[in-house]
């Protein structure tokens, strides 16, 4: 169409290009160029508060050090090993908790749920995800710890950060599931119903299938989500350091410590927190970038 | 022939299966609101909402709590509102298609909204606090949550430009309109409510964010006198209380029941505001 490539596409200077629009443009441009330079310049001055850990202390010292003692003197123990267990654990454990309640939420709203029921669950979805994390983190404190502290002490346990996060997920995972799962769904229902196949059949052999990038995309960026969390897991992990034995464990995670630690670090544990912050954003910027690229290809296809 | 019935097992145990995952999200739901809400609305008041937190918060109200949050968020919304709308009136308007820069652009905000928010915050303290030397401030929590909302900002205000058909800029093209009255009169009118959800989600994420602020705005109670103050948002509040203040709990419910109630009718209005801009979207491809 000729029309859709007006957009973008700059008129005569002879009739409705005037001057003031010139300066409009470079006014816009420069918003646009602010606006795209941002995330350039959070990568660099992370990276430049990084750079004396990376440079005095090194990425070897930070994986073989056996404990992180940062402040110590003389000499401070940066073993990041506990760290970035508590966040790939805790991670994960919420990320396989919240899939299969969110993937089979998403197949009710989509094939089972009465039409005002499941508007109702995706309203209900939308409403969780604007929850504070920092509420979410608060009602684990006084709910979720109390229970688990019952059942095994202290209560602050990776358990807690676990369900705590799992429910902070869901509505990214299922929502995105939802919208994978409805743009496959009519037609496709109506076929396959034509030619006989049951319900569940179309369900799991088809529709689940068919949306299955969809699904991992939701999941990635959920994990995603996971990983870069803080107020939650500070509040209902207990924070200390070390390889948990097992789920009832007190854990602390790369963003519990920055956020523990960032208010009284000085010079070199300072420079080794920006560190873990660029490890963050690198483990963050991966798995979302995983998920666009699957995004993609689910639009090829 | 042993199909049918295995398929319809299978469809049996799917709803149900279905059924009880989406009653138990809907129950930890419940379960979060009408734990915080009941138990935090017993100790709302109007002294409450206007009075000074004392002994650490767990006396006084959260008024000055209350004010340093507003600031903060009026901050955070001068500096995101116009790049963002800027941006994204570029990227939609003027930005030729296949453009390099656009795509740039483009591809950065969609890594900036990766950000963890933390991050945002120890950003926000090196260029922000130290760099430009405005110190734990108001302006600087502001400024920091203002770079973590831009991508949202930009993303549905590029959605509302995107959804003002083609017919408007080829008339005004065709009438020598200049782009500028183009943009005033016509596009962004016609696109306001893109704006509009943009920036109540915005807002409904920068009132959520307490890990961004916490080295930026800091912690300080007192009734801030400019925007170079510390003050302590809402969220930043509850987490003091929750981690730092022994038997600060029922406060804390206070206040996240204040924060909760907010946020909650902030998301509802946007979803009734997308909704309603959507059924028009549709009305019209029908016609």
């Amino acid at each position: 169409m000729i029309l859709s490539r007006l957009r973008g596409l700059r008129p005569p200077r002879s009739n409705s290009w005037s001057q003031r629009d010139d300066w409009l443009e470079r006014g816009l441009r420069a918003t646009a160029a602010v606006s795209g330079s941002v995330v350039l310049l959070i990568v660099l001055f992370v990276l430049w508060q990084a750079v004396p850990a990376l440079s005095n202390v090194g990425p070897v010292r930070f994986l073989a050090d056996s404990d992180w003692r940062p402040t110590s003197s003389p000499t401070p123990q940066f073993g990041m090993l506990p760290l970035l267990a508590g966040s790939a654990i805790v991670t994960l454990g919420a990320v396989l908790v919240a899939t299969p309640l969110a993937v089979f939420s998403a197949v009710l709203a989509e094939f089972y749920a009465p039409q005002p029921v499941a508007w109702l669950l995706r309203r209900l979805l939308e409403l969780l995800n604007g929850v504070p994390s920092v509420v979410f983190g608060f009602w684990g404190l006084v709910v979720v710890v109390p229970l688990i502290n019952a059942w095994q002490p202290p209560g602050q346990s990776l358990l807690a950060g676990t369900l705590v996060l799992a429910l902070m997920l869901i509505p990214t995972v299922a929502l995105s599931a939802d919208a994978a799962l409805h743009s496959i769904s009519g037609d496709l229902q109506r076929s396959a119903a034509a030619l006989g196949i049951g319900r569940g059949a179309i369900v799991w052999s088809l529709a689940v299938p068919l949306a299955r990038r969809g699904i991992a995309e939701g999941v990635l960026l959920g994990a995603a989500r996971a990983v870069g969390e803080t107020m939650a897991v500070v509040i209902v992990c207990g924070n200390i350091v070390q390889l948990p034995s097992s789920v009832f464990d007190p854990v602390r995670t790369v963003t519990a410590n920055i956020a523990m630690e960032m208010s009284y670090a000085t010079a070199g544990h300072r420079s080794v927190l920006f560190a873990t912050g660029l490890v963050l954003m690198l483990a963050t910027g991966t798995l979302a970038a995983v998920a666009g690229r699957l995004r993609h290809q689910g639009a090829r296809t | 022939m042993n199909i049918k019935p295995r398929s319809a097992l299978m469809d049996r145990a799917t709803q149900t299966v279905g059924w009880l995952a989406s009653l138990m999200i809907a129950a930890m739901f419940g379960w979060l609101v009408f734990d915080i809400l009941p138990h935090g609305v017993q100790e709302l008041s109007w002294t409450f909402l206007t009075d000074e937190p004392s002994d650490a918060g767990r006396a006084g109200g959260i008024g000055t709590v209350l004010v340093s949050t507003l600031l903060v968020l009026a901050v955070c919304l001068a500096i995101a509102v116009p790049l963002g709308v800027g941006t994204a009136v570029w990227l939609s308007e003027f930005a030729r298609p296949g453009s390099r820069r656009a795509a740039a652009v483009r591809w950065s905000l969609d890594l900036l909204a990766t950000v963890p928010s933390i991050v945002f915050g120890m950003f926000g303290m090196v260029v922000f606090c130290q760099m430009l030397r405005l110190g734990f401030s108001i302006a600087a929590g502001g400024l920091t949550l203002g770079c973590m909302i831009l991508p949202l900002v930009v993303q549905t205000s590029f959605a509302g430009l995107q959804s003002v058909p083609n017919e408007l800029r080829a008339g005004a093209a065709a009438l020598a309109i200049s782009r500028r009255a183009t943009l005033q009169h016509l596009l962004l009118p016609a696109a306001l409510h893109g704006v509009v959800v943009g920036v109540l989600l915005g807002l409904g994420r920068a009132a959520a964010e307490t890990a961004a602020l916490i080295f930026t705005s800091g912690y300080a109670t007192r009734m801030p006198e400019s925007l170079l103050d510390s003050g302590r948002t809402a969220s930043v509040h509850i987490y003091d209380l929750a981690m730092n203040v022994p038997r600060g709990a029922s406060r804390a419910y206070a206040t996240a029941a204040v924060l909760l109630l907010v946020l909650l009718l902030i998301n509802v209005v946007a979803t009734v505001l997308a909704d309603r801009w959507l059924q028009r979207q549709t009305a019209r491809s029908f016609r």
